[in-house]
């Protein structure tokens, strides 16, 4: 068996420029990732999916399956032996469907073969009668329609009591006046299509049994525990039977929160008692995971003559899919940044998701911030040019500062420089205009050879954009770290804090040889068997949370040193973050302090080419200034800024997960399209370090705020050089050319 | 599944005679992503990377000779791009370097997608294909190999040998319309030659690339023309309106460059 070895840094302290760890193993093709593993006499399990999105099923026949060669074990929803159902947030989602199915791609059953081609001839041996459902695929109308879920599992949890059927969640968030009236009003109606979080390592990992009742899970994954939370009941197992251990993880972007081979795995190592390994194709990728909600959002602005906001009301439909994931806090947040990083004294922020058997949706880099900033950028850009202001002026009279009140209610008592972030993107130089004629890899259409130069204009737009740092709403959010000191002066940190190529492995070390003044130290690997929970690789939470459990871990660990005058110490410490407090459900009010522990904001500058004639893009030039809190790793910021900047650029310009009636039609690289170096320009990235003073060392996540801006300002870049409204993204051609 | 290696041409013919159901596999840029998607298991790969003489290309007088092996990597070099610019041009749009290393014009022809890259280039310079078997040769005009979407009239028992095509004094382009700067299966694409006449030539806008010609006098209702030729359909890279609009402007744009 092998398991992921952790690259050990030569030295490398906070603030300064470090080579990732995994760096050149992942660029020479030597990094292990979850789908290179290995185990002797290991078996292979493929999964059976539905193929419609909505079926009754009436009887699942495997005898077909059971004598095919080299199948050990054909499972079903009958061979679960404990919890039928899991979830990240509610256990609504069968382990293996057992009366019907509510997505195209919902896992059936399971085999586990000698070989991965074995497996896959068998499950099309299993019969499953399927009667077709009508989908519900039109999420306007789901509260219409029949309940997906008639038990209603999510339903008093705190939330607003919402009697319509297939509502995930509704919030409605009242602040101030919500019939204020303004002197100018803009409104429009903005649609987002379907995003995926386009991982190139597919889902992928091993499960092998203990041999004694037990199993050890090795996965690419965001967060170990939650894993193990959710994987042990469905086995009818204790906890500790249970260990989740990372393995390379090739991207997760939010798509890794959820389960995936986990329980499946584990399900046929336990039947079959040998390892056995799951390798999702490219097309189960796409279906077998959770996407980004997509959204409609009609919005209105009302404001004075001089351009105060007066009044915004916003009201966002989300598209869940067939099961809840966690878009409950999605549709949270999507209200919470409804604004945009703006005081304004009144709003009226309505937010729902709804159950319907479209792809489901989940966790995505910016997670429900992305939509809010296409839309409330729009908006702003639209009272701009009806009040005749300077875009850039009109954000910053508008700018939310330290002491401003959110329409939660919230004050904000952190830094949020949302003012300097403008103003810094502002400054940036643009490029001058490229002379012509010119390589047409320099035009839009780049190799395709479309324009010398004809029909080409360029445009230039501005979007500011703000999110949350760490979970929210009374979520008991906590990171653990662990320390061993050793007589001969080295030492070794545990943290299950998964690696997801953001560069948290590099993070850990650094706190770590900072705290403890040494550079031998040794990270171990990430796991659940030595060391509390890290919570999630997600919500731009890991570096600061890592880092301050690191740090009081190390603290400790030198004072328990001091105190028993040397030897091994080997201390384990949990941190938290300030505590959040729950909306309350029919105001949508902070019921504490605060409903999230801090902010993040970026502001972005965006200079586009538009051939209006074909309606292709070439984006020319990003410039952006992000609020970071303090720089870690510069280097891995930077990267972090570009690839969520190239991520929003794909939203954009050409990401879509497209389906018909509930099905995906484009479940592979080559339909479902994501960004070349041919589209991706070069972004000249301001960091803007203002120490948050609630985190370690004053750091911010700065994952998702790139994500949050992007799309809003490529967009506005394109209108700006194509004159039309572009209310929905991606932007086709079509929309370009006015079709 | 078996893979059968012919060292030669003959032997080549003879296991193709022999193993009728045998799927050619050239640079395996089509037919490996049938594979590996499980879209297809063929019983044997006839594979013809060790067959020498599908390789290369040659000049006879005003004609090009293409060999089948060719990849699109060797269709950009100087030499060959100067006799035939369009082929070069649609070449540099496919896939990756990856894939231009290992993709061919054979293989191209022998999928026939309305799509393939290399086709509108080889339809406006005259491609006559020349397929061989145990049978004997014969040379079939390009526009009647190509009867439907992923449809041709290679038998059963026959291979693509390569395709002769007409390299005298013209001038040509390519260009080809994708949702992102490079790497993208043609949302539309257009090759236009210009000698005596008017020839244009568009994938992705109707069940098989297209050849559509006219006299030099008609310019100015030629990307009319070439857009009304086309027949295309709503799929999930584009729209049919789409690509009539797109064939209007960039047959406009084609014959601007070619003219000028």
């Amino acid at each position: 068996m092998s398991e992921t070895a952790v690259p050990q840094l030569e030295l490398g302290r906070i603030g300064e420029i470090v080579p990732r760890v995994d760096g050149i193993p992942k660029v020479t093709g030597e990094f292990a990732y979850s789908s290179d593993l290995q185990a002797a006499g290991m078996l292979w399990g493929h999964t059976l999916r539905s193929p419609h999105a909505h079926a009754r099923i009436a009887g699942i026949d495997v005898s077909g399956a059971v004598g095919m060669p080299g199948v050990h074990a054909v499972l079903t929803h009958e061979d679960v032996p404990g919890a039928k159902r899991y979830g990240l947030e509610f256990q609504d989602q069968p382990v293996l469907a057992y009366d019907r199915v509510r997505y195209f791609g919902e896992p059936v059953a399971l085999v586990a073969a000698e070989h991965p081609e074995q497996a896959r001839r068998a499950t099309e041996r299993i019969r499953v009668q399927y009667e077709p459902l009508e989908p519900i695929v039109d999420p306007e109308r789901a509260t219409e329609q029949d309940p997906l879920h008639p038990d209603r599992p999510t339903m008093g949890h705190g939330y607003r009591d919402d009697p319509r059927p297939n509502v995930v969640r509704s919030l409605v968030i009242r602040h101030g006046d919500p019939d204020a009236e303004g002197e100018v009003s803009v409104s429009g109606v903005y649609d987002l299509g379907i995003q995926d979080q386009a991982f190139l390592g597919p889902e992928s990992g091993l499960a092998v049994p203990d041999g004694e009742g037990g199993v050890d899970v090795y996965v690419a994954t965001q967060w170990l525990h939650v894993d193990r939370d959710q994987v042990a009941p469905c086995l009818n197992l204790r906890s500790e039977q249970v260990r989740i251990h990372l393995a390379g993880v090739g991207g997760a972007f939010g798509g890794r929160e959820d389960l995936s081979m986990q329980l499946h795995g584990a399900l046929l190592a336990l039947h079959t008692n040998r390892p056995v390994k799951i390798v999702y194709s490219r097309e189960e990728s796409f279906v077998g995971h959770i996407h980004r909600h997509p959204a409609r959002i009609w919005a209105e602005h009302r404001a004075t003559r001089d351009g105060k906001l007066v009044n915004v009301r916003v009201r966002i439909l989300l598209d869940g899919g067939a099961y809840a994931s966690s878009s409950s806090a999605v549709t949270s947040n999507a209200a919470s940044f409804a604004c945009g990083p703006y005081a304004v004294d009144n709003a009226l922020i309505e937010s729902t998701c709804v159950y319907t058997n479209n792809p489901p949706c989940g966790a995505m880099r910016g997670f429900g911030a992305v939509q809010a900033c296409f839309a409330h950028e729009a908006q702003m850009d639209k009272l701009a040019e009806a009040l005749d202001i300077d875009p850039v002026e009109l954000r910053l009279l508008n700018a939310l500062a330290p002491g401003s009140t959110l329409p939660t209610g919230q004050q904000i008592t952190g830094s949020l420089p949302v003012a300097e972030v403008i103003r810094r993107a502002a400054e940036l130089p643009l490029p001058e205009p490229e002379k012509l004629p010119r390589d047409p890899l320099r035009l839009p259409g780049g190799s395709g050879n479309t324009t010398r130069g004809e029909g080409v204009k360029r445009g230039v737009g501005f979007a500011v954009g703000f999110k949350n740092i760490g979970y929210s709403e009374g979520f008991d959010d906590y990171t653990a770290a662990r320390v061993r000191l050793h007589a001969d002066g080295s030492a070794d940190v545990h943290c299950a804090a998964a690696e997801v190529g953001q560069g948290v492995a590099n993070v850990i070390l650094q706190v770590a040889r900072t705290e403890l003044g040494s550079d031998d130290v040794t990270l171990a690997p990430h796991t659940t068997s030595t060391v509390e929970s890290a919570g999630s690789a997600s919500a731009s939470r890991m570096t600061w949370m890592a880092s301050g459990a690191v740090r009081d871990a190390c603290r400790a660990a030198l004072e328990e040193r001091e105190r028993t005058g040397g030897g091994e110490v080997d201390v384990e410490r949990v941190y938290r973050h300030p505590r959040t407090t729950p909306l309350d459900p029919e105001t949508g009010q902070v019921t504490g302090e605060r409903v999230h522990v801090a902010y993040a904001c970026a502001a972005m500058r965006v200079v586009a080419e538009v051939d209006v004639e074909l309606g292709l893009t070439r984006v020319v030039w990003i410039g952006t200034a992000q609020d970071v809190g303090k720089a870690v790793n510069p280097q891995a910021v930077t990267g972090q800024i570009e690839g969520g900047t190239a991520q929003g650029l794909g939203l954009a310009l050409m990401e879509e997960i497209q389906t018909r009636d509930g099905l995906i039609t484009n479940a592979s690289f080559t339909d479902y399209l994501i960004p070349t170096t041919l589209d991706m320009p070069p972004v000249v990235s301001e960091l803007i370090e203002e120490a948050e003073p609630d985190a370690p060392y004053g750091i911010k996540g700065v994952g998702e705020p790139p994500t949050v801006v992007s799309t809003a300002a490529i967009v506005a870049a394109l209108r700006a050089a194509t004159g039309r409204e572009l209310t929905r993204v991606p932007v086709k051609p079509d929309d370009i050319v006015g079709l | 599944m078996d893979v059968l290696t012919p060292r030669s041409l003959e032997e080549a013919l003879r296991l193709k005679a022999e193993r009728p159901e045998a799927v050619p596999i050239q640079g395996g840029t089509d037919v490996m992503v049938e594979l590996n998607f499980d879209r297809a298991r063929p019983v044997a790969l006839l594979n013809l990377n060790e067959v020498a003489e599908l390789r290369g290309w040659s000049r006879q007088d005003d004609r090009v000779w293409l060999g089948g092996a060719l990849s699109y990597a060797e269709a950009m070099e100087p030499t060959l791009a100067a006799a035939l610019p369009a082929l070069a041009e649609a070449s540099r749009t496919v896939g990756g370097p990856q894939i231009r290393n290992r993709g061919t014009i054979g293989g191209n022809l022998g999928t026939s997608s309305p799509a393939g890259d290399a086709l509108p280039p080889l339809l406006v310079c005259g491609a006559e294909v020349k397929l061989a078997s145990v049978r004997g040769e014969r040379t079939v005009a390009l526009s009647d190999f190509l009867v439907g979407p992923k449809r041709n009239v290679l038998a059963e028992d026959e291979l693509i040998l390569g395709v002769s095509v007409d390299a005298g004094v013209s001038r040509q382009t390519f260009m080809k319309v994708g949702p992102r700067n490079a790497m993208v299966i043609a949302v539309v694409s257009l090759a236009l030659r210009v000698d005596g006449e008017l020839r244009a030539a568009f994938g992705s806008a109707g069940p098989v690339p297209m050849l559509v010609r006219s006299d030099l006098d008609q310019i100015g209702s030629f990307p009319q023309r070439v857009a009304e030729a086309a027949s295309p359909i709503d799929d999930v890279r584009g729209t049919a309106s789409y690509r009539r609009h797109a064939l209007r402007i960039l047959t406009k744009r084609a014959l601007d460059r070619c003219l000028w």
